[in-house]
């Protein structure tokens, strides 16, 4: 397993995994998260991304969590790269 | 006894399981938002018992976890069953831990152990009791499983034993107890639960030397961790929970199903819309095929009999009233009940399925446009069965002005009662187009108007964080019991309501009052098109919407029948917005206070005389 530079959860496609390393952004909203089991070195897999700016659908622990666009932009995550690809940088 | 748990964890349903069909339970997050109270017999005695709304902690986030928390906190409960969604025990024992620091008696329940067992998670329950030091009972709380012997564990019931945090945060918490178990005024059933509150920053110091104490030692772990305390608690009390799990869990391989599969079709970002618009036609055309059956078989039973009481009773004034309230009945059995019990059976399938929740996600990006987020979608979905309960569901939206947009929205969605006006009325008479028209332009309208409050009331609240549950498919007792738990609202209420307005009318009529009483609202129905007899029932239909409709049909002379279609659309449109019935005015006063309510009842009744006055216009073009 190896991991690319942090992006933000927004910008993973659908089926994208990845292991979460911060959440910015107001401390409530960080504890929310946090109780369904998104926080830092949580491995995450995006299920799927609404349309029309719609929320992403986050599975981690078993369950899945519709989190806001807004949101998760302000969740850093580290791709997970699927076995035998190798980048040297982000995917921005 | 207290049912406590997170969201969905099924605490409604061993509730209803224990003592009767009384709390609406479903599949989706924040169902119950207040208190529930019922009775059950407990080894030999009677005892209270209480359903609390769904927390993921105590720290109180928004308005129903607040109640949990306050209840808790007030001593009341002799005993607390935690209910856990046994598919997601290790986040469910992030709380347990919480609780174990009330140091007030507990059972742990273990529900939906189906779902452990079909996501492949085996729970070794005597290691968990004997970690937990407290009764950890099995149950399917839908199949009614389990039940008994969550009964039979209750005498057993023990403080949660409370495993210490890391050194430096007990030091913290030490300092904080301390100086909480000196103030004479400290009150609750644990100063060490007071102390990981005020360490997380989540409660209100009572004394100087409390706050002295708070802030040394909030500084003092925040220095050597470099992390809020309240961070650092949150993520202290996950590590014990994911030790707890793993000593007594094992994870095997999950099965995958249709349930898994479902959200690929249903969440899918485009076709997942014509889903939903599917879903919502369908619901609507077997809510009107149904009733449309159901009436006509009705109605010609109901108008015999109506015309032996005619025959028997002869005429005069107590004829007149006795009739009246004969037809009221008559009519509301007729017009409603046909509609409403499929329209309440198919809302309790569609909640109970866990559809509601993939709404709402369907629908966040559109919510943004109109200044809300996906979460509202939930009280304006309950909107379409009553009024009632959608206000108070916007108790789980965590945003002080999210709930005011949203309440005042969710007025506006077409109740059943008003349902019944829409396909009793426009379903009927012009035609199921005509009224799934309605339904639409209400839907537009109420999105014109949430865009035109955010501008009045900007402010963007935070963004959507909404779980997601697996699909279940509900057992028909539950649907029966729910469906029934909210036809009994207007069997016990509305049915009586109609017959006693409707004598009144007939007596008003006999008497002459009534021509009066049109009269003097003749400046709203004149400009409406609608006959001066829409005066009665207009104002009626306050009390409940239906009964404008019931009423009108009783104060034609030819019945409701002798409408144009333009009036019957122009009335319909006007009932549909203005003024919200009694009970809701009620709920709004208390969850909104009533300056805001006032201005609700305005808001909306201008809103729908201008729509029925463009309604007027536009047919008459």
């Amino acid at each position: 397993m190896s991991f690319d530079f942090p992006v933000s959860l927004a910008s993973l496609p659908p089926g994208g995994a990845g292991r979460l390393v911060a959440i910015h952004g107001g401390r409530g909203q960080a504890l929310r998260l946090r109780r369904l089991g998104l926080r830092p070195g949580a491995l995450v897999r995006i299920v799927a991304a609404g349309g029309w700016g719609g929320p992403v659908l986050v599975e981690v622990d078993g369950c899945r969590v519709a989190v806001g666009r807004g949101l998760a932009r302000h969740i850093l995550v580290e791709p997970l790269n699927p076995p035998g690809v190798t980048r040297g940088h982000g995917t921005r | 006894m207290a049912l406590v748990g997170q969201p969905n964890a099924g605490k409604s349903t061993l509730f209803n399981a224990i003592v009767g069909y009384r709390a609406v339970a479903a599949n989706f997050p924040g169902t119950t938002v207040e208190a529930l109270r019922g009775q059950a017999s407990i080894d030999g005695e009677r005892a209270e018992v209480v359903d609390l709304p769904g927390t993921y902690s105590l720290l109180g986030g928004d308005v129903a976890e607040r109640v949990t928390r306050d209840f808790l906190l007030a001593g009341e409960a002799d005993a607390i069953v935690q209910v856990v969604d046994s598919s997601l025990l290790g986040r469910s024992l992030e709380l347990t831990l919480e609780l174990a620091e009330l140091g007030i008696p507990a059972v742990l329940c273990l529900n939906m152990m189906d779902e452990a067992e079909h996501k492949g998670i085996a729970i070794d329950r005597e290691a968990l009791s004997s970690l937990l030091g407290i009764p950890v009972v099995a149950a399917i709380a839908s199949r009614g499983q389990g039940v008994v012997e969550l009964l039979a564990a209750l005498p057993q019931a023990r403080p949660v034993r409370r495993p210490p945090y890391t050194p430096d945060v007990e030091r913290a918490l030490a300092r904080i107890v301390e100086a909480i178990t000196r103030n004479p005024d400290f009150q609750g059933p644990s100063p060490i639960h007071r102390a990981a509150q005020l360490l997380a920053g989540a409660d209100a110091v009572l004394d100087a030397e409390m706050a002295q104490a708070v802030e040394e030692a909030r500084a003092a772990l925040a220095r050597g961790r470099g992390e809020d305390p309240g961070v650092i608690l949150a993520d202290e009390r996950h590590a014990q929970a994911m030790r707890l799990f793993e000593a007594v869990a094992r994870v095997g391989q999950p099965h995958i199903g249709w349930r898994e599969r479902l959200d690929d079709v249903l969440m899918h970002p485009f076709l997942g819309y014509p889903f939903l618009l599917l879903a919502l036609l369908g619901l609507f055309a077997a809510v009107f095929v149904v009733g449309d059956a159901l009436e006509g078989l009705l109605s010609p039973l109901l108008d015999a009999v109506s015309g032996q009481i005619s025959a028997a009773l002869g005429t005069g004034p107590l004829a007149a009233v006795l009739l009246g309230a004969w037809d009221g009945l008559a009519a509301g059995v007729a017009l409603v009940l046909p509609y409403l019990i499929p329209f309440l059976f198919l809302l309790a399938f569609l909640e109970d399925v866990g559809y509601m929740p993939r709404v709402g996600y369907l629908l966040d990006g559109l919510m943004h446009r109109i200044g809300l987020h996906g979460k509202s979608v939930i009280p304006f979905l309950l909107g379409y069965g009553c009024t009632v309960p959608a206000v108070l569901a916007t108790r789980i939206l965590d945003d002080e002005r999210d709930r005011l947009v949203t309440a005042a929205l969710a007025v506006m969605v077409p109740c059943a009662g008003r349902t019944i006006v829409i396909m009793g009325l426009v379903g009927r008479y012009v035609g199921p187009v005509v009224a799934f028209l309605l339904y639409l332009g209400n839907v537009l309208v109420i999105a014109l108007a949430g865009w035109a409050l955010t501008k009045v009331l900007p402010g963007v609240g935070p963004g959507l964080i909404l779980e997601i549950p697996p699909y279940r498919w509900p057992r028909g007792r539950n649907l029966v019991g729910k469906t029934w738990l909210r036809l009994r609202g207007f069997v016990m209420l509305a049915l009586p309501l109609l017959a006693v307005s409707s004598a009144f009318l007939a007596l008003a009529e006999a008497l002459g009052w009534a021509r009066g009483f049109n009269a003097a609202v003749r400046f709203l129905t004149w400009p409406m098109g609608l006959p001066a007899e829409a005066g009665v029932p207009l104002v009626l239909g306050i009390l409940r919407k239906e009964l404008s409709l019931v009423m009108l049909d009783g104060a034609l002379p030819g019945g409701v029948e002798t409408l144009s279609w333009a009036q019957m659309i122009v009335f319909t449109v006007f009932v549909l917005f203005y003024v919200p019935c009694l009970a809701t005015v009620g709920a709004l006063g208390r969850e909104l206070g009533w300056r805001r309510t006032g201005i609700v009842i305005l808001g909306t009744t201008g809103l729908g005389l201008v729509l029925a006055l463009l309604a007027r216009a536009a047919l008459r073009a």
